[in-house]
């Protein structure tokens, strides 16, 4: 069959299934269904969890950053894992008796002040925001090669689709859908790595796999793979390239984001028990480390799966002709179909520049032929691999089940935030429902918009635009919630300064290395050559974070003291008893 | 609300086991994976060093299980103290 017809079949089937779903869950069910969480056993509220977080930046994008950044982009998996700890330590059980329903409520409430709750919704939009061009930056890449068009068609085809799914209240917010979406996903990353991995080592577990022995040669893969890239002159695959410096605040920056991010830390505040918020957070983390130990697997495999199929004979052999990638298969016979589908999108480019007739694969980019973009491994990988073509399918509908529910969730976060927070809580409380309904669709259409924009000339790859906004949530969000639990000292102004001082520094840093509001070209440094020492513009949420706690330490320490009755609400968070449930916005 | 010196005493328990899961936290991930990697690379494992292993599977492994055994400590606590719910 026609793979673009297997694509059809299989992304619809899976659509079909969360609809069915969520209709079932609606005909079939009183408000148990609806109470997030509530009534939902902890291991599929987990799995739910895990849908909402692994985005297009953990499916697509990932593992294709480690295949070609080895050892250094380690801080996208310990970054993005880690700060569950911290979630589950610092934050998820307080937040929890504090039992109310939002980030901007608890900040506004601890630091008694409208400002600062104002100042946290800018923070959530600001973060969320930017979160969304790299989920849309991700959509163009599935959608681009699902539908076999170019990537910016794709990414316009995503934008609409992912508007119609947020505007009709997607399936957001319906935890079984949400379980459904987790096990299509898990399903469609690990089955192409299990063959994979079969293939090259005979081991079935890809994470083990990683560390076994080439089955052709006898030899440690990494250290095959770590021949090959530096043979042909990449930069090594195990050694460290990145400075310590920039390794350390990278990972900060992610772990702290992590647990500062709105749309993680909300799945907590309506869990049945506090107990059940540390736990929560642990199941989370399982289900979110069955990609995340996978990954690197993916990323090792995919790389040397390539390297092969650019030099049929052996890197010392004839590499690759295009004559061969015109016919559609190598001397050997084996399918290069997918070089030419990818080559459509415009995201695999080659060209003969010196006229020899072969493709040239190298590190050196004067002599080096082939450009691959990083966020089409995972999609690529099992073409690359030659695997059946119903996997080739699974894994394009697990690329749009990560990148389409988490889009939509931001959207509505953002739209929630702007309508409810911002002008309900503040603007004009009076506004009708309908009102409130208009500002989020407007909210979400203009969010949207500019995300699209800017996803069309991206900061980053997919993972490396999400990283930004994982700094901005640890310069902004994260501070101010742990001050609020683990400091009676941290006043009003104290917050709302230290919150300020932490986005807009971390905002101007990023503005400064990626171009003001993103535009390409606006930038007076590049991370390639950082501003302050090796610190990358995605590091910085670290250093934004420090400013945040050191700011709002020193403001508060010359301010009005925190009055008694708000020194009691810290006291009372810290206590599990007496939580109740969760009360209204 | 409990009363006030059993919540301090349960405060300052639940304050020590986080610094306690802290450490090792640390150590696993920014230690093993990352600063510490160097005083590592003479342990092989699978073609590469020990550090590289927990830079990209050892730390989330302790981090699992750092997750469970705190919650496991933290509702034995809470029943101790009488906080539980």
């Amino acid at each position: 069959m026609d793979q673009f017809v297997l694509n059809i079949i299989v992304v619809g089937a899976t659509f079909a299934l969360y609809i069915g779903i969520a209709i079932w869950a609606r005909a079939g069910s009183t408000a148990e269904f609806y109470a997030a969480g509530q009534g939902v056993h902890p291991v599929l509220n987990g799995m739910a969890t895990g849908a909402d977080w692994m985005s297009a930046a953990s499916f697509i994008s990932m593992a294709g950053l480690i295949a070609f950044g080895g050892y250094d982009t380690s801080v996208y998996l310990m970054g993005w894992t880690g700060g569950y700890v911290l979630l589950a330590m610092l934050l998820a059980p307080y937040l929890r008796k504090f039992g109310k329903f939002t980030v901007p409520e608890f900040i506004g409430d601890r630091f008694y002040s409208n400002v600062a709750r104002t100042v946290a919704v800018i923070c959530l939009i600001t973060a969320s925001l930017t979160y969304v061009i790299g989920q849309m930056t991700g959509v163009g890449v599935a959608f681009s090669r699902f539908l076999e068009v170019s990537n910016t068609a794709g990414l316009f085809i995503g934008a609409a689709i992912v508007f119609m799914y947020a505007v009709l209240g997607g399936m957001k917010g319906i935890t079984y859908t949400q379980v459904a979406q987790y096990v299509v996903l898990i399903i469609a990353y690990t089955i192409p790595a299990v063959f994979i991995s079969l293939n090259l080592t005979g081991n079935p577990i890809p994470a083990l796999g990683l560390f076994s022995n080439d089955v052709s040669t006898g030899a440690p893969i990494l250290s095959t793979l770590e021949g090959l890239v530096t043979d042909l002159g990449f930069k090594s695959y195990l050694e460290q390239s990145d400075t310590t410096l920039n390794m350390f605040l990278f990972t900060v920056s992610l772990m702290i984001g992590t647990a500062g991010l709105p749309h993680v830390i909300v799945r907590f505040f309506t869990v049945p028990k506090v107990a059940d918020a540390r736990t929560s957070a642990g199941w989370a983390l399982v289900f979110i480390a069955l990609l995340y130990l996978t990954a690197p697997a993916v990323g090792a495999m995919a790389r040397m799966n390539l390297i092969n199929t650019f030099y049929p004979n052996g890197i010392e052999g004839q590499a690759l002709s295009m004559a061969e990638i015109e016919a559609g298969e190598d001397a050997s016979g084996a399918d290069l179909e997918w070089v030419n589908n990818w080559a459509k999108t415009g995201l695999l480019a080659f060209d003969d520049k010196n006229g020899d007739g072969l493709i040239t694969y190298v590190g050196d980019a004067e002599a080096n032929e082939l450009t691959v973009n990083r966020d089409i491994i995972v999609l690529a990988n099992p073409e690359i691999a030659r695997l059946p073509g119903w996997v080739i399918a699974l894994v394009a509908a697990g690329g749009l089940a990560a990148a389409l529910s988490t889009a939509a969730g931001l959207l509505m976060a953002i739209s929630s935030a702007v309508s409810h927070d911002l002008i309900k809580g503040q603007i004009n409380p009076n506004i009708s429902e309908k009102g409130e309904l208009m500002a989020a669709r407007i909210a979400m259409a203009v969010a949207i918009a500019v995300a699209t924009y800017l996803g069309l000339n991206p900061p980053g790859f997919a993972a490396q635009t999400v990283a930004l906004a994982f700094g901005l949530a640890a310069a902004s969000i994260f501070p101010a919630l742990m001050m609020g639990i683990f400091s009676k000292t941290v006043n009003n102004t104290g917050a709302v300064a230290g919150m300020l001082a932490g986005l807009i520094t971390t905002v101007l840093y990023i503005f400064l290395h990626k171009g003001w509001f993103f535009i390409a070209g606006t930038n007076t440094f590049t991370d390639a050559d950082p501003m302050i020492l090796s610190i990358k513009s995605t590091s910085f949420g670290a250093i934004g974070a420090a400013i945040n706690f050191a700011v709002a330490f020193m403001v508060s320490s010359i301010t009005k003291p925190v009055p008694a009755n708000v020194v009691e609400l810290v006291e009372s968070i810290r206590v599990p008893k007496g939580a109740g449930a969760a009360t209204g916005h | 609300m409990a009363d006030n010196s059993s919540s301090n005493a349960y405060w300052k328990a639940n304050i020590q086991t986080i610094l306690v899961f802290l450490v090792i936290w640390f150590v696993c991930s920014f230690g093993f994976g990352i600063l510490l990697r160097p005083m590592l690379a003479g342990i092989g494992v699978g073609g590469t060093d020990l550090g590289f292993w927990f830079a990209q599977q050892g730390s989330i492994i302790v981090f699992l299980v750092l997750i469970f055994a705190y919650a496991f400590r933290m509702n034995k606590l809470d029943r101790e103290h009488g906080v539980d719910e």
